[in-house]
């Protein structure tokens, strides 16, 4: 097949990829619909690991022998794979971190160091607490001010305000690509012209994206981009910090350690050129390479067609739950992603999700760590699906049904 | 009835359930059913704040005997609370202290009580634990 040329999209087909999703819990057949919170892994990525530990783990960018050379230059490999994939001018420009909070705390950090008191930082209303609280820190480190840019009650950002707040003292913008509690795509290639033409750097949380739609950095103009493997299919603890190159080589390191020098002395140290000036100590070498198997798999797959059966399936979820009386959809954004959040009334997330679980179905409830934009609906929480491409219509059949049931146990 | 007559009665409850959807009815019933706690006692300092839902709990004793009441807003913890009340409530200080609530651990439920679930009734039964040494110094 040539470049350009993918498989045609069938769920029936791609789902067979994906062992844990056949299982059941309960007895029943598992529908995984927790998507956001993390992705189920496909068999490639499987094998990459269990390849990896029985066949090439080895430490990397410093043994002369055959094996950690092969690790190295698969990690390198991975490295290239992800850097094309989010198209990024240069693979320097892809640091590996345990996930999008290190990422965030990293530039938190480091690009914080060069911030000054009276600076301020501005975030948005609808941010995951870790698009938040290594903020406040620094804030509180270095007498920065953070402002937060509000949304109306459809769950957008309010474009007026957060123009008011975006000033000359804006050093950085840090915004969500997409909610992980409401699914609201926010305007970022519109952010970040606006951030860049006050001076400001803009980081773009892209956790709730990198497995939606196509990611071009570039072409965005983002100063920073994160996310987490695990949420691309990809294994736990490992993701990618993306940042520009004459940026990231203006930052100080993060944190020091072995890999991240170039010379040491009980004087003085220099450091590591780019990447690994941010790479401190021994990586999670399989997860790299892994997550660069999981990088591989998405690209083979068709992410029009994927795009247009999530949206679908999100469409159609969100207008059978709208049959139900009593039912309040959170998140109604003009753009929106495959995650539909909700609330009954009268009845709490914590029961109905416990109910669902106990039918075999795997939604995620509570405040989903944006407890600011629990308290901005007034409500305790939110009962979330969150779909993937390997998701079916028939799959939110049953979930509707069991919604049913368990309204029914639960009025 | 001892702790562990009282502890058996609800296993022996549960053994009838066939599936899950059932034992659960059974517990939103008791929910509906949980006697409700004085507003008046609805307070901060009562309140045990889970991450996914919040329970009040009010410890008194009378005669000797341990007396909960709590609430919760969500009904499953209101019908675990129900059963947890059921054993604890009229039993010594000392008995309250030293119980091991096997009960949950045998009809499935261990879950709703293990430290990861965090639904404010792992930190209630420390919170009766707790309330239960307190009375037991004072004496």
């Amino acid at each position: 097949m040539t470049e350009g040329q993918k498989k045609p999209f069938i769920v029936r087909e791609v789902r067979e990829e994906f062992p844990a999703l056949r299982q059941q819990v309960y007895g029943k057949n598992l529908i995984y619909f927790d998507n956001g919170a993390t992705s189920q892994k496909p068999q490639v990525v499987l094998d990459a690991i269990n390849k990896y530990y029985s066949k090439d783990n080895a430490n990397i960018h410093r043994g002369v022998h055959y094996m950690s050379q092969k690790a190295t230059t698969e990690f390198e490999e991975a490295r290239k794979i992800i850097q094309k994939y989010i198209h990024a001018r240069k693979s320097e420009e892809i640091i590996f971190t345990k996930g999008t909070t290190d990422g965030i705390n990293l530039v938190a950090n480091s690009f914080g160091e060069l911030l000054s008191a009276g600076d301020e930082i501005l975030i948005s209303a609808m941010e995951h607490h870790s698009n938040i609280v290594p903020w406040q820190m620094l804030c509180q480190r270095k007498q920065l001010v953070l402002r937060v840019a509000p949304i109306n009650k459809k769950g957008e950002l309010i474009i007026e305000e957060f123009d008011k707040l975006l000033t000359k003292k804006t050093k950085l913008v840090a915004v969500t690509h997409i909610s992980n509690t409401l699914g609201t795509i926010n305007p970022v290639q519109e952010l970040v012209q606006k951030a860049h033409a006050v001076g400001a750097k803009i980081l773009v949380d892209g956790a709730q994206s990198i497995q939606h739609m196509p990611i071009d950095v570039k072409d965005m103009d983002c100063d920073f981009f994160v996310f987490s493997s695990h949420k691309v299919f990809g294994p736990t603890g490992i993701g990618v910090l993306y940042g520009k190159e004459d940026l990231l080589d203006r930052m100080p390191p993060y944190q020091g350690g072995g890999d991240m020098i170039s010379r040491v002395t009980f004087e003085r140290t220099t450091y590591n050129e780019l990447p690994h000036k941010f790479e401190a100590g021994t990586p999670h070498i399989a997860g790299g390479i892994c997550l660069g198997e999981a990088i591989k798999f998405l690209s083979g797959l068709d992410i029009d067609a994927i795009q247009s059966h999530e949206r679908e399936l999100a469409h159609y979820a969100q207008d059978m739950l709208d049959t139900f009386e009593g039912m309040r959809i959170i998140g109604e954004a003009k753009k929106k992603t495959s995650v539909v959040s909700f609330i009954m009334d009268g009845i709490h997330p914590f029961d109905l999700g416990t109910l669902l679980d106990k039918q075999g179905i795997a939604v995620r409830t509570g405040h989903h760590c944006t407890q600011p934009l629990m308290d901005f609906y007034g409500i305790p929480g939110t009962v979330r699906a969150s779909f993937a491409f390997y998701n079916t219509r028939q799959e939110i059949d049953t979930f509707i049904e069991a919604v049913e049931r368990s309204i029914q146990l639960l009025k | 009835m001892t702790i562990a007559e009282k502890q058996q009665d609800i296993i022996d409850e549960f053994a009838l359930f066939d599936d899950w959807m059932e034992k659960y009815e059974y517990i939103i019933d008791l929910g509906k059913d949980l006697p409700a706690i004085d507003p008046s006692k609805k307070t901060d300092d009562r309140l045990i704040e889970g991450c996914q839902s919040r329970v009040w709990l009010d410890a008194e004793i009378t005669d000797g005997k341990m007396m909960f009441t709590a609430d919760s807003d969500a009904i499953i913890t209101k019908g675990i609370i129900g059963l947890l009340i059921r054993v604890m409530n009229n039993e010594t200080p000392e008995n309250v202290a030293t119980l091991d609530l096997h009960f949950i651990r045998d009809i499935g439920l261990q879950e709703h009580l293990s430290p990861t679930r965090s639904n404010g009734l792992v930190s209630m039964v420390k919170r009766m634990k707790l309330e239960a040494v307190k009375h037991m110094m004072h004496e």
